[in-house]
């Protein structure tokens, strides 16, 4: 089989299925001398055609295991997985190496965090981009070099002819970032999973790259994933916002709802750790105590309780289920939920003090 | 900060240059600032600014081109190495990788007792002794760490090992590298409120650098603001946030990603910093400006008082807000 026909399997564009993209219940563990790590540990998600659903959680939370684990891009030893992952109507989980090296490009791509190491060093830029161009599209040398040179330039890479012949090493990190995403948009794809892809470089380069990604969005109706630890990078960019703890989704809702009534005291927190320009100089932040449990054994009944200001005896004992709160697309696991972003009257009084 | 309390670090003129090639490259061009006992000094800017450079010459890990570096009085810029020693126990740096600059293969223990063995300090017994306290005091067990290696701890335990070292000596400046750019935001507040109770116990001065306005504001009493390796705006931090007057400065609160969906999102500073390599002439912020004239590429704007303790280098400042 060709990798176009492993293409041609999926419908146009105009004929794919809404949700683009369904992951239903999604376990990814892995089996360590330690233990078995549960990274991801049944997660639901979908995202529209288009639209960018942010992924929200700590280091250790599970979400960089999430888009490998959608993209496929497991180990095959020692990883039990389960559930399903459909994109376009395809299941891909039930998909062998080579049917997913004909989705790797032309319908899903990722951005990765490090252009540094994610990117070959001993290749020139020119000839990353067109790798693909020539495998998936079929292109010659000459058509695949002006391609490249054209996506170059809508990254907004000055001189990109020249740029082409550039080593990685002779990039600035913006430019390196740039770089990846020429790479991951050459073949137009679908979906495009972006894991952490500012972290790491300064604020005024990580909004050009995120201005960037949503406006070569918009251009093309891709959807996206974007993974990041931040709630500020995702309070303006997404249309809806999960959050992770522990390798489960903790909450999840359109962004204007997360924001204005959040009900899980995780997404509270994350949101007052930020910093922000308007407090007074000195402001004590709010930060979580502690860190995320270790997914060997993470605790009996609610991951997040050990940190958990409000937690109670109920919160320590069962796992709360995700339920809906107010709308169907407004979803969050808590036995104590906060209302407009404060705890219920009587939890005040439990608020441990540091 | 009183106008009468003598500075504990004094950097006058300086400039730091290094070759590259066949050319020369400033990356810190004619930088002076003071930091008074106490205070918190942030430097903030874009990667290749110079912000690096400037606090590793102070801790003379660098050597200076031109200027002074006073440090309680004493011209720490010329010294030698045999002089320096004495002077280096008194000042500190935090680094912003935690993971690379500690040694893979030595016990945490014995990372953060180092310090005083160099220094000839105690018994063996008394330097882990203090080893301990100050692993506690960073909020670190050492019973449960202590004999473990760096690489058995996230970012932020990292840090806070860092922290522990450079504060064995009891230096009065400490120095902080991007300490948290490499961490979660969640992370991240844990250090930085613990940088803010230990500065507190133990009346530290500290000079804060980093590229996220935000972060800087929220620990420092004055910011500077650096581009292309000048200061361009120098204020306190309620006041540089309240009225900018400079366009980069304006253009990097612009920046910062406010956890608002419904925050306006700024202009976009476009392009990326010239090469240092080859400044633009007059102002160096003129290739990226969005108020540049023809007087800015011709003169170079001197850094002048635009309010009390706020002073810019712009020809053309953005007006100061009616008070309110």
């Amino acid at each position: 089989m060709s990798p176009r026909d492993g293409a041609d399997a999926f419908p146009d564009a105009t004929e794919l299925a809404d949700p683009l993209l369904t992951v239903d219940d999604l376990r990814t563990w892995f089996h360590t001398p330690r233990g078995t790590v549960r990274a991801v540990d049944g997660i639901s998600l979908t995202v529209r055609r288009g639209t960018t659903v942010g992924v929200v959680g700590e280091s250790g939370s599970g979400k960089t295991v999430l888009s490998r684990s959608i993209m496929g891009l497991l180990p095959t030893r020692d990883v039990e997985r389960a559930g399903t992952v459909t994109f376009a109507g395809r299941d891909l989980t039930t998909m062998s190496a080579k049917e997913l090296r004909s989705v790797w490009g032309p319908q899903i791509a990722m951005i990765f965090q490090d252009p540094m190491t994610a990117l070959n060093p001993v290749k020139r830029v020119g000839a990353q981009i067109t790798e693909s161009l020539r495998l998936h599209l079929h292109m010659d040398r000459k058509e695949a070099r002006a391609t490249a040179a054209a996506l170059l330039d809508s990254v907004g890479i000055p001189s990109p002819e020249k740029r082409l012949r550039a080593y990685p090493s002779q990039l600035s990190g913006g430019m390196r970032q740039r770089v990846m995403i020429a790479i991951a948009l050459a073949c137009g794809p679908r979906l495009v999973l972006a894991d952490e892809p500012t972290t790491g470089l300064d604020v005024t380069i990580q909004a050009q790259i995120l201005d960037l990604l949503g406006s070569l969005q918009d251009e093309r109706n891709m959807a996206m994933i974007l993974v990041t630890h931040d709630l500020g990078v995702v309070a303006t960019r997404a249309d809806e916002i999960v959050v992770m703890y522990a390798g489960k989704v903790v909450e999840r809702a359109p962004t204007p709802t997360l924001f204005a009534d959040p009900k899980m005291p995780y997404t509270r927190a994350l949101m007052d750790s930020i910093p922000r320009l308007s407090q007074p100089s000195g402001t004590r932040l709010a930060a979580i105590a502690g860190r995320p449990p270790d997914l060997v054994d993470p605790p009996q009944g609610c991951r997040f309780a050990p940190r958990c200001p409000y937690a109670q005896d109920r919160c320590r004992e069962s796992e709360p289920p995700l339920r809906t709160a107010g709308s169907a697309d407004h979803l969050f696991a808590c036995w104590f939920p906060l209302t407009n972003g404060r705890p219920s009257a009587p939890l005040t009084n439990n608020e441990v003090t540091p | 900060m009183t106008d009468t309390a003598a500075p504990l670090l004094s950097v006058e003129h300086l400039t730091v240059q290094f070759r590259v090639g066949r050319g020369r490259v400033q990356a810190v061009s004619d930088v002076s600032f003071d930091v008074v006992r106490g205070e918190t000094l942030g430097l903030v800017g874009e990667s290749g600014c110079g912000k690096s450079t400037t606090g590793r010459t102070i801790v003379r890990v660098q050597r200076p081109t031109a200027g002074a570096i006073r440090f309680d009085g004493q011209d720490i810029g010329s010294m030698g190495e045999r002089e320096l020693r004495p002077v280096r126990r008194r000042m500190q740096m935090i680094f912003q990788d935690p993971i690379s600059s500690l040694n893979p293969r030595r016990r945490v223990s014995e990372i953060v007792a180092e310090p005083l063995a160099i220094d000839g300090w105690g018994t063996a017994d008394e330097r882990g002794e203090r080893a301990r306290a100050m692993l506690t005091s960073v909020g670190i067990d050492p019973d449960q760490t202590g004999d473990r290696r760096p690489q058995e701890f996230s970012g932020g335990q990292c840090q806070r090992i860092s922290i522990a070292r450079a504060l064995m000596s009891d230096p009065e400046l400490l120095i902080c590298d991007e300490p948290v750019s490499a961490l979660d935001v969640s992370v991240q507040a844990q250090i930085l409120n613990l940088l803010a109770e230990l500065r507190a116990e133990r009346g530290l001065t500290m000079l804060f650098i980093a590229h996220d306005l935000a972060v800087v504001k929220n620990v420092s009493d004055r910011v500077a603001v650096m581009y292309l390796g000048k200061i361009v705006e120098i204020a306190p931090s309620d006041d540089l946030y309240r009225s900018p007057a400079h366009h980069y400065t304006a253009a990097l609160m612009a920046a910062i990603p406010e956890p608002d969906p419904a925050s306006a999102r700024g202009e976009t500073l476009t392009g990326e910093l010239p090469s240092p390599l080859n400044p633009p002439s007059g102002c160096r912020f003129r290739t990226r400006c969005p108020a540049a004239t023809e007087r800015c590429a011709a003169e170079e704007p001197p850094l002048t008082q635009v309010a009390r303790g706020h002073q810019v280098a712009c020809h053309f400042p953005l007006a100061r807000p009616a008070a309110p």
